[in-house]
């Protein structure tokens, strides 16, 4: 039950978005876009979310795409991952799809939701920051495309009253060798301790990580170490750790050093998986 | 015979696949108010202020209870306020009560209520409880109003204190030549039945007062808020329709009293309450966490000598169930197994943790992690195989158990027989450990398990039955549905008295104190026995007077007739006989003369020969009889990640007598799943400031599809001579040694011994290396 | 646009006109203003499955979608289902004691049967471990849900579900 009131809109195109947003938001009503909208009620359920407007992006077609223009893949924002996992144009982001909440769930759960999302793993945005795919944005300002990797810093680093319309990804990419491993708790239920991308592109390996953090990431530093072939597997992972960034989580789902020592073997399972292949 | 055994199917079985079975907070809410709780977020603090200003602007708002002293309750020791006064002693504690028109104005004005609290430190385990400088959480227990058999520790945060004496201690370890001393805990969890507690209140002018909750005991309701609040006992309505899970959980009183509080602040208007998940974990009561200390010695042989054994059950913030936890942790201290020599404390400490209802197992899955972790230490330190230690210590007919009760064939069900059965169903020879790589083992481990239950002596349970104009019956049990399909086996059991088919018995599902005959509680694997002894006495009453009635028109003796098929008849000539439909509502004779009458059928069964425990050595008869079983755990553990996966669960348990098989099987093998849980991942983890942090299902996570073992479950069948065709508990066995043979066959994997529950990866790591926990 | 409006949803093939709150979810709107409490609240967080109704044929908990996001699609919840395969399964295999994530579970699996009428044991994993069942050890669950597609699949239905894309 959310215990506060809201009105419910949902404009058709993007200028309608935007419009109703800047005029929601000169009323004080603080308005907030939503794809999926489960943020809205299970934050909004414990107060920890508050808005008097949600502007629902569903019913614009351009947040809806999934579609391959020439040699690029255009996924909206609004898709519920499990349309994504379906479709499967990029096998990456399926096996980090695969493993976010559950399947129910994520016929409502979007790709712009997971990676907007308040609740800080955003795993679904690990596979675009290794593909250096670009985002387009529609704001006050209009539509603009920027790589992924220069507006994502923890989040996606939006101003007022823009958002996530789709994001774009060369086929290239989504075709190179990768890696995926979510490591939980316990057992295949629930958040991750650890989760870690690879991807194999122009010969090097890139590294995402969730979980670590209170944020998602990647790393050059961290991929300039595993990257480093003079050195053994061993040191280059541990070379790799001493470059992480902080804090380190110690919460509900383990301590910061069980992260590390699990993060150590990951790290060294995907360097001889993506070691041995060719693009 | 022909019901007994058979995979009869629940009677309430296409209402639930269909939507259409009716938990409490399905019934239209009308004309209700809602009740929303403001509650703590502090593990221990004083109230300074409560700002009701804001909340009560908000339009609908009806009522807003704080701060005003309601009187004291608490099962054994009134200890507890039923909305927190003066001071909070748990995170999740009711601070507050909003009574409004829907539920969104009641949960926003609830959390417009602004409450200021002073902190205080925290007792934030049971060991930190007994320390010497431990802050008290009630300043003086034995002030408060008890019941007879408590013993609280004066000015401590003991609650109450059980021993077992029995035996001679000295002469014990003296013939120990392997002793070891372990210790062991794990912190409070919750039971998470799907359904969440909801119940609603009503006190009608004439003062009636009537209650409709999602309770295992609906008649305790109706007994405490008459006891707590001085209401006449007659006067008070208790309704439980079928419940959604309870596992022991919904067995303790404590919503029913808020939504009563929030009833009489709106003139009695009926009120509902219904529990959000973080509310049905938190605030009302969760399952209790545990320290605990074995000694342990035994022969070079192997036999065992003495147990000197403590345990610090966490009763939290509030005493309730918890002294009778800690009281049955003494009385099944040890496993099964005969040990001539054991001194056992017991201790129900307090602490500023949420407090504990039963959990399925009453204690028992608990003192098991516990002790049968103790045996695997002690086998590896004889090295012998701990299957084999277990089978010559095996507890059997002629022995006698911690509370010196001795046995017989019915009091005891067939430990080495379990044990033989569980050998050969897990492979027990093929080794306990074997490799598959230089990475992945694979490993088994072992647990006994036994269980009584120590429900009250004067506990009843009674049963009626009524006839239909076509010869078919009516059953009422006060025993609740809470899944076990006890009421479809109380079907079968009244089917196979009266050789009918079960089809033509229709079950009463609801249970309404006004109407039902009382059944103390649906707990303790007692509802077969007590509610089944109940039915059978009903049937000999009712097939006494259809007999009667026949006797006479028939111009027989009553002992010349039997019945079956709906009918009475000669046993010399089953031709010669009367239907049941000519007989159950009067016979009327060709004339028109009638004689008899509606034919009710009443009947009631007592527990007999249970005793107190003496409160100097324990001694005493806690229940019926023990069931008893053997289980084996197998994982598969990969060494370098230290994570694993349980690859199949064995269960052999002696159920005395299988009533319905494949029901029998679905209580086993859940309560397996359930133990697996609280053995692997599930837990509260509380930080230092005794808040839980994870009171959701998104961070709190119960077993789910894709996690579950291969189940493998045997029955062995040694009758217990008092109960209805033999049969002993059946619905918490399944759950008491999975703790245990999962961290036994961890701590085979691992090459470490696991001391603490859950079993997760990072703890078994953080064991192996040598890390604080 | 306001706190409140008027809806028509379509549940179960017939069209209700309701008035809900705009922050009410479909599972609040279904149970307290439809009377439909075959839907179970067990979290409303998404976590445990016990609201799970189809919408637009592909499972959803009623609990993470609002009430106004429902119009305009085909929503269908457990008293919508009558004499189904797997509700006689559910029976038939004792997949449910206390019954109360019966109804969640009854239509992830139905969902699951119509879209994945195909689906290897990954498959069933994958879409039932959305629910969570305290009662049952899930091995009923499982052998009922496989007894009704085993079932399904003998009848030899054509079925191809190629992705959409490439
Ligand atoms: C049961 C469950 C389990 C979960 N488990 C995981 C997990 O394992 N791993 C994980 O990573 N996450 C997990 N999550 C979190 C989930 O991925 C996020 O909450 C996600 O935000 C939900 O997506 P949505 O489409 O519903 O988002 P919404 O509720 O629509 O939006 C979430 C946030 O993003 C903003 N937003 C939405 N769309 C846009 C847009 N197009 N442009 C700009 N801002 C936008 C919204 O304003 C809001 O602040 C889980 C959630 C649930 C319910
Ligand atoms: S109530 Fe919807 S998932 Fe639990
Ligand atoms: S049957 Fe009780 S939760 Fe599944």
């Amino acid at each position: 039950m959310i215990p506060f009131e809201f009105e419910y809109i949902k404009p058709n195109t993007l200028e309608e978005a935007v419009t109703l947003y800047e005029r929601l938001d000169s009323e004080g009503k603080e308005p907030v876009y939503i794809s999926g909208g489960t943020e809205i009620i299970t934050l909004g359920r414990l107060n920890v979310l508050y808005t008097g407007a949600v502007i629902d992006l569903k019913s614009i077609p351009e947040c809806h795409v999934m579609t391959r223009e020439n040699d690029r893949l255009v996924l909206g924002g609004c898709c519920p991952l499990t349309e994504v996992e379906n479709a499967n144009p990029f096998p990456l982001l399926t096996s980090a799809s695969k493993e976010v909440a559950d399947h129910t769930a994520r016929t409502k759960i979007t790709l712009g939701g997971n990676i907007c999302a308040n609740i800080f793993y955003r795993e679904a945005v690990l596979p675009f920051l290794l593909a250096e795919s670009t985002v387009t944005i529609m704001g006050p300002d209009g539509k603009k495309t920027l790589p992924i990797n220069d507006l994502f810093d923890q989040t996606l680093q939006l101003n007022k009253g823009e958002f996530l319309v789709h994001i774009t990804t060369d086929i290239s990419s989504t075709k190179a060798p990768f890696f995926h491993m979510k490591r939980r708790k316990q057992w295949t239920t629930g958040y991750p301790l650890i989760t870690v991308s690879g991807m194999k592109k122009d010969g090097d390996i890139r590294i995402a990580i969730s979980g670590l953090c209170p944020f998602p990431f990647r790393s050059e530093r961290i991929e300039s170490c595993i990257n480093d072939r003079f050195n053994s597997v061993e040191e280059r992972v541990s070379s790799a750790l001493q470059q992480l960034p902080g804090p380190i989580l110690n919460d509900t789902e383990g301590s910061d050093q069980f992260r590390i020592f699990t993060l150590k073997n990951i790290l060294s399972d995907l360097v001889k998986t993506l070691e041995g292949v060719d693009h | 015979m022909t019901n007994i055994g058979k995979s009869v199917i629940r009677k309430e079985a296409l209402d639930k696949v269909t939507g259409r079975a009716k938990y409490t907070a399905d019934f239209p809410s009308g004309e209700m108010l809602h009740g929303k709780s403001v509650i703590s977020h502090y593990g221990h603090g004083t109230i300074k202020s409560i700002d009701v200003m804001e909340a009560k602007k908000e339009p609908g708002v009806r009522a807003i209870i704080t701060g005003k002293q309601y009187p004291l309750t608490g099962e054994e020791i009134r200890d507890r306020p039923p909305i927190a006064f003066e001071k909070i002693r748990f995170h999740g504690e009711v601070v507050a009560l909003v009574v409004a028109d829907t539920p969104a104005i009641a949960k926003r004005a609830a959390s417009l209520i602004n409450v200021v609290v002073d902190p205080l430190p925290v007792v934030n385990s049971p060991s930190e409880g007994v320390s010497k400088d431990a802050p008290l959480v009630h300043d003086n227990v034995a002030e408060y109003e008890r019941e007879e058999g408590v013993h609280p520790v004066p000015k401590t945060n003991i609650a109450n204190h059980t021993k077992i004496r029995k035996g001679d201690m000295a002469s014990g370890w003296a013939k120990s030549e392997i002793v070891i001393e372990e210790n062991f805990s794990f912190p409070p969890s919750d039971h998470i039945p799907m359904e969440t507690r909801s119940a609603t209140a009503e006190i009608r002018p004439d003062g009636k007062v009537l209650i409709t909750t999602s309770s295992q005991a609906p008649f305790m309701v109706k007994e405490l808020l008459s006891q707590y609040f001085d209401l006449e006992v007659g006067k008070i309505i208790v309704k439980t329709p079928l419940v959604g899970g309870g596992y022991g959980g919904k067995a303790s009183v404590q919503q029913e009293i808020l939504a009563y509080l929030g009833s009489l602040a709106v003139e009695g208007r009926t009120v509902r309450m219904i529990n959000e998940r973080e509310e049905d974990m938190i605030t009302s009561p969760c399952h209790m966490g545990l320290d605990a200390k074995v000694k342990l010695g035994c022969t070079a042989d192997g036999y065992l000598q003495a147990t000197e054994l403590t345990y610090l059950v966490d009763s939290g913030a509030y005493s309730d169930k918890a002294i009778h936890l800690s009281r049955a942790c003494a009385v099944d201290c040890t496993g099964p197994y005969f040990i001539e020599n054991i001194w056992c404390d017991s201790y129900a400490v307090y602490t500023n943790h949420p407090y504990p209802a039963p959990y399925r197992g009453f204690s028992h899955a608990e003192v098991h992690f516990v002790f049968e972790r103790a045996m695997d230490i002690l086998a590896r330190k004889l090295n012998m195989d701990p299957l084999e230690l277990r089978y010559k210590n095996a507890i059997k007919p002629g022995h006698t158990t911690p509370t010196q009760v001795k046995l017989n064939r019915s009091t005891v069900g067939d430990v080495p027989m379990c044990i033989e059965k569980v050998k050969q169903l897990s492979r027990w020879e093929e080794g306990q450990l074997i490799e598959l790589n230089e990475r992945t083992v694979r490993a088994k481990g072992l647990a006994c398990v036994w269980k009584n239950s120590t429900i009250p002596p004067e506990s009843s349970s009674g049963a009626i039955i009524t006839f239909n104009e076509d010869g078919t019956m009516n059953l009422m049990s006060g025993v609740v549905e809470i899944g076990t399909a006890t009421k479809t086996v109380l079907a079968q059991i009244l089917a196979e008295r009266f050789r009918m088919s079960v089809n033509d018995i229709y079950v009463k599902m609801t249970v309404d104190t006004q109407s039902t005959p009382e059944h103390w509680k649906t707990v303790a694997s007692r509802g077969t026995l007590m509610g089944g002894r109940a039915v059978l006495a009903a049937a000999e009453d009712a097939i006494r007077q259809i007999k009667e009635v026949a006797s006479c028109v028939m111009k027989v003796r009553t002992d010349d007739l039997e019945i079956g098929n709906r009918r009475v008849f000669l046993r010399e000539d089953p031709k010669e006989g009367l239907d049941f439909r000519d007989v159950v509502y009067g016979y009327t004779f060709p004339e028109g003369n009638a004689i008899g009458g509606q034919i009710i059928g009443r009947g009631n069964y007592i527990l007999r020969n249970i005793t107190y425990l003496d409160p100097e050595t324990g001694a005493g008869n806690p229940g019926p009889e023990w069931a008893v079983g053997a289980q084996v755990v197998e994982v598969e553990f990969d060494r370098r990640d230290y994570t694993y996966k349980i690859i199949k669960a064995i269960s052999v348990l002696d159920v005395g007598r299988v009533l319905n098989y494949k029901g029998a099987l679905g209580q086993v093998t859940g309560a397996m799943s359930m133990g697996l849980g609280f053995g692997g991942r599930e837990s509260f983890v509380i930080d230092d400031k005794a808040r839980v942090l994870n009171p959701q299902l998104r961070t709190y996570r119960p077993v789910h599809f894709g996690e579950h073992p291969e189940y493998i479950v045997e029955f062995i069948e040694t009758p217990h001579i008092d109960s209805p065709f033999g049969a002993r508990g059946v619905g918490e066995q399944g759950l008491l040694g999975m703790p245990a043979a999962l961290g036994n066959s961890l701590s085979l994997a691992a090459g470490v011994e696991l001391h603490h529950l859950p079993l997760l990866p990072e703890s078994i790591w953080r064991k192996k290396e040598g890390l604080n926990t | 646009m306001s706190i409140f409006q008027y809806v028509v949803l379509k549940i179960n093939g017939e069209d209700r006109p309701v008035m809900i709150r705009s922050a009410d979810t479909l599972l609040e709107v279904l149970r307290n203003e439809l009377g439909l409490t075959g839907s179970k609240p067990g979290c409303l967080n998404g976590d445990c499955g016990a609201c799970t109704v189809i919408v637009d044929g592909k499972p959803m908990k009623s609990c993470l979608m609002l009430g106004v996001e429902g119009t305009g699609k085909e929503i269908t919840t457990i008293e919508g289902l009558q004499g189904t395969a797997i509700q006689q399964a559910f029976v038939e295999y004792f997949a449910f004691q206390c019954g109360y994530c019966t109804p969640g579970y009854i239509m992830n699996c139905q969902s699951l049967i119509e879209n994945e009428p195909k689906a290897t044991d990954e498959k069933i994993s994958e879409w039932l471990k959305s629910n969570i069942c305290r009662c049952t050890g899930y091995e009923e669950i499982e052998t009922a849900i496989k007894s009704v597609l085993r079932e399904s699949n003998s009848k030899d239905r054509p079925i191809s579900r190629e992705s959409e894309m490439d």
